[in-house]
């Protein structure tokens, strides 16, 4: 026992911090406070410094050259002892850490926290989603194979749009005419060095603004911010119903925090590292490339925007959303913070979540990707062969042939990037399947030079068989006044 | 002598410090913020395109598109496959050629040629081209990027330029977004 003090008052004079220490764990926090709703900013601090550890790991074994960074990650997939637990903690952890970062930022917002006089530890909040967001993309790009490869064209080809100053920081971002070594290179001095830096200054200044400023008092309705006496109110709140930072709260910040690791590798030990998938061959051509999951949504922005929309809504979108979430503490600066008294503020979140959610969730399926095999790979299924004539048989040659398979699918089988033809004759007659074949249209490609009148004969009649047993397929009206009116299929039988 | 209001000799002195940092600052500034933009200034006067030779023109028969690959005119050592690039001949009639860039003009991703269809289709976005390169439909606002080629001694030469993009690729005059594959002059 003695010994251990005198060794705490050795320290204690040479390392006067003491103090600080204790003022900072002993601090009075609102006693509701104290509870799992307030855990996330801890969580995502705690995640943070797991990347921290295993990022630095990686870097043992990692070869940042465009020649060698591939066969590293093989290496350490393959040849390094637990080197693939280490690549798998390090990629579901930035999966986590987004989703942490994203869940409390969502929270902030539903508690109002970010009202007077917390507005700037929003803004540095809103500073560190960005870097987090830059770290996944980074981190991303190190994974240096097809994905990375054909992402980074992705985001030269978005940042080329900017007027004038595009094509520059296209240059700069790749380090050169194309993606590259010297590519490779900066994002990893961009990943290891700039954004990690930011990274921790700002959770250092987020941090002290938290224990200066006090943490956010649970929402009452009706307990309303005003800024003459906010400051006051609050530290009567917390002299009248607080409790000591450490141990009245940290309990729960800390069973969080392990909880989170533990989910963390446990993803990792079931589903293993991310990747890396092909070589960055950009010869190798046979790739659809896709983003990683936090940005599946912006990949199906930029595939159902149309086309005169997307370059404005690229570049002036961001600077929109950007501008908001910067601006909400200072126009919203006062006022309830209950979110029973603040439907718009739920709505938003609500709808934000449902939008990117549903955007996610279209991205997974991507159906407006041309599925570029099926047209040699995924059979027409037989019922649609069965009892046809020669020439409809001959139809559905040409519709394999001709890859039409790529963008339409038969029975959900093939692509879905136009409209499914296993009913297209009761929508369209045959003049009018003649024409969008030949001229296209609605997002088809014309067909006019590439197929001979036979084949598009053949094609059309095999369409014409493309209907429900029991339902007619669509025909010209007119064509009926000149039709026998014996015939079987009258149409005055028709509705 | 009378100093104004405050101002003391070790004030002035800490003023004069500063002053002095900062004007360092800036001096240094320049070679720093130079180093900085080199893939802007510096490399861009050579080697950003350059005639690169995509082999004997037995391998384009005529009337059909074929994928070509050529090793980037500036590549560093350490670029491994990176500095191998992908491209799409079509010999048009024996003389004409077209030489088109192997990333869809709307974000990039490598098109893939279906001969049967004549048609360049692209996996990310679902952009399609026809065999000389317009636009066919999808996402992109433009035709294919088309390379300029020559034609020496029996060999296809085509000048490779920097990886276009939307922004990068020359503009022509004629400005229609849905056709506009002119090869930069």
């Amino acid at each position: 026992m003695r010994l251990i003090k005198t060794v705490v008052d050795w320290l204690g004079v040479r390392l006067p911090i003491d103090a600080t220490i204790q003022e900072t764990a002993g601090h009075q926090v609102p006693r509701d406070t104290a509870s799992w709703f307030y855990v996330f900013g801890s969580a995502a601090l705690v995640v943070f410094m797991l990347q921290i550890i295993t990022g630095i790991m990686l870097a043992f074994i990692y070869v940042p050259s465009a020649g060698q960074a591939w066969n590293s990650l093989q290496v350490l997939n393959h040849n390094v002892t637990l080197g693939w637990f280490i690549r798998a903690m390090h990629g579901w952890g930035s999966d986590f850490m987004v989703a942490i970062v994203l869940i409390h930022m969502v929270q902030v917002f539903i508690f109002g926290a970010y009202k007077f006089p917390r507005e700037l530890t929003w803004v540095v909040g809103i500073l560190l989603l960005i870097v987090t967001l830059g770290m996944a993309f980074t981190g991303q790009v190190l994974r240096f194979d097809q994905d990375a490869y054909w992402g980074l064209g992705i985001g030269a080809s978005i940042a080329s749009r900017v007027p004038i100053l595009g094509p520059p920081t296209v240059n700069l971002m790749l380090g050169g005419p194309i993606i590259a070594g010297a590519t490779l290179s900066r994002f990893f001095a961009l990943h290891v060095f700039i954004i990690p830096g930011l990274l921790i200054s700002f959770v250092v200044v987020h941090l002290l603004m938290v224990l200066r400023l006090g943490i956010n008092e649970w929402p009452m309705p009706g307990r309303v911010v005003r800024k003459a006496t906010y400051i006051k109110d609050y530290h009567e709140l917390t002299k009248r119903d607080g409790v000591p930072f450490v141990p009245g709260a940290v309990y729960k910040d800390l069973f969080f925090g392990a909880f989170i690791i533990i989910a963390i590798a446990a993803c990792a030990i079931y589903f293993g590292p991310f990747g890396p998938s092909g070589a960055p061959d950009p010869t190798i051509i046979q790739t659809a490339p896709r983003p990683d999951y936090f940005f599946l949504w912006l990949y199906a922005v930029l595939s159902l925007l149309p086309p005169s929309m997307e370059t404005p809504a690229l570049l002036i979108g961001p600077v929109i959303v950007l501008a908001g979430l910067i601006l909400l503490p200072f126009i919203f600066g006062e006022g309830e913070k209950s979110w029973r008294r603040r439907p718009i503020a739920v709505l938003t979140i609500l709808l934000s979540a449902v939008a990117l959610g549903t955007l996610t969730k279209l991205a997974q399926f991507a159906p407006w990707s041309p599925v570029m095999d099926a047209w040699s790979e995924i059979p027409v299924p037989s019922e649609f062969l069965q009892n046809r004539t020669a020439l409809e048989r001959q139809g559905a040659l040409v519709f394999k042939l001709k890859q039409c398979h790529n963008c339409h699918s038969l029975d959900d089988q093939g692509g879905k990037r136009g409209p499914a033809l296993d009913a297209v004759a009761v929508r369209l007659t045959p003049d009018q399947l003649i024409r969008q074949v030949i001229q296209g249209g609605g997002n088809m490609p014309a067909y006019g030079k590439n197929l001979s009148p036979a084949e598009t004969t053949a094609l059309v009649a095999f369409l014409e068989t493309l209907h429900p047993a029991g339902q007619l397929p669509a025909r010209d009206a007119s064509r009926t006044l000149a039709l026998d009116p014996q015939d079987g299929t009258a149409p005055a039988s028709k509705p | 002598m009378t100093l104004p209001e405050g101002l003391s000799r070790r004030t002035l002195l800490v003023k004069l410090g500063i002053a002095f940092n900062t004007a360092i600052a800036a001096v240094l500034a320049v070679p720093i913020v130079r180093y900085l933009m080199s893939p802007v200034i510096h490399e861009r006067k050579g080697g950003y395109d350059a005639w690169v030779s995509l082999g004997n023109l037995e391998q384009f028969p005529s009337g059909q598109t074929r994928f070509a690959t050529y090793r980037n005119p500036v590549v560093n050592p350490w670029d491994g496959t990176t500095g191998d690039i992908a491209c799409w001949v079509r010999n048009v009639d024996g003389k004409t050629f077209q030489v088109f860039a192997i990333n869809c003009a709307h974000l990039g991703c490598p098109v893939r040629w279906f001969p049967q269809s004549s048609l360049f289709l692209c996996p990310c976005h679902g952009g399609a081209y026809y065999q000389d390169g317009s636009r066919a439909s999808g996402p992109p606002e433009r035709g294919l990027f088309e390379y300029g080629y020559k034609l020496e001694s029996g060999r296809l030469f085509i000048k490779a330029e920097e990886m276009p993009t939307p922004g990068s690729a020359c503009k022509s005059k004629n400005s229609d977004i849905v056709r506009e594959i002119k090869p930069c002059a």
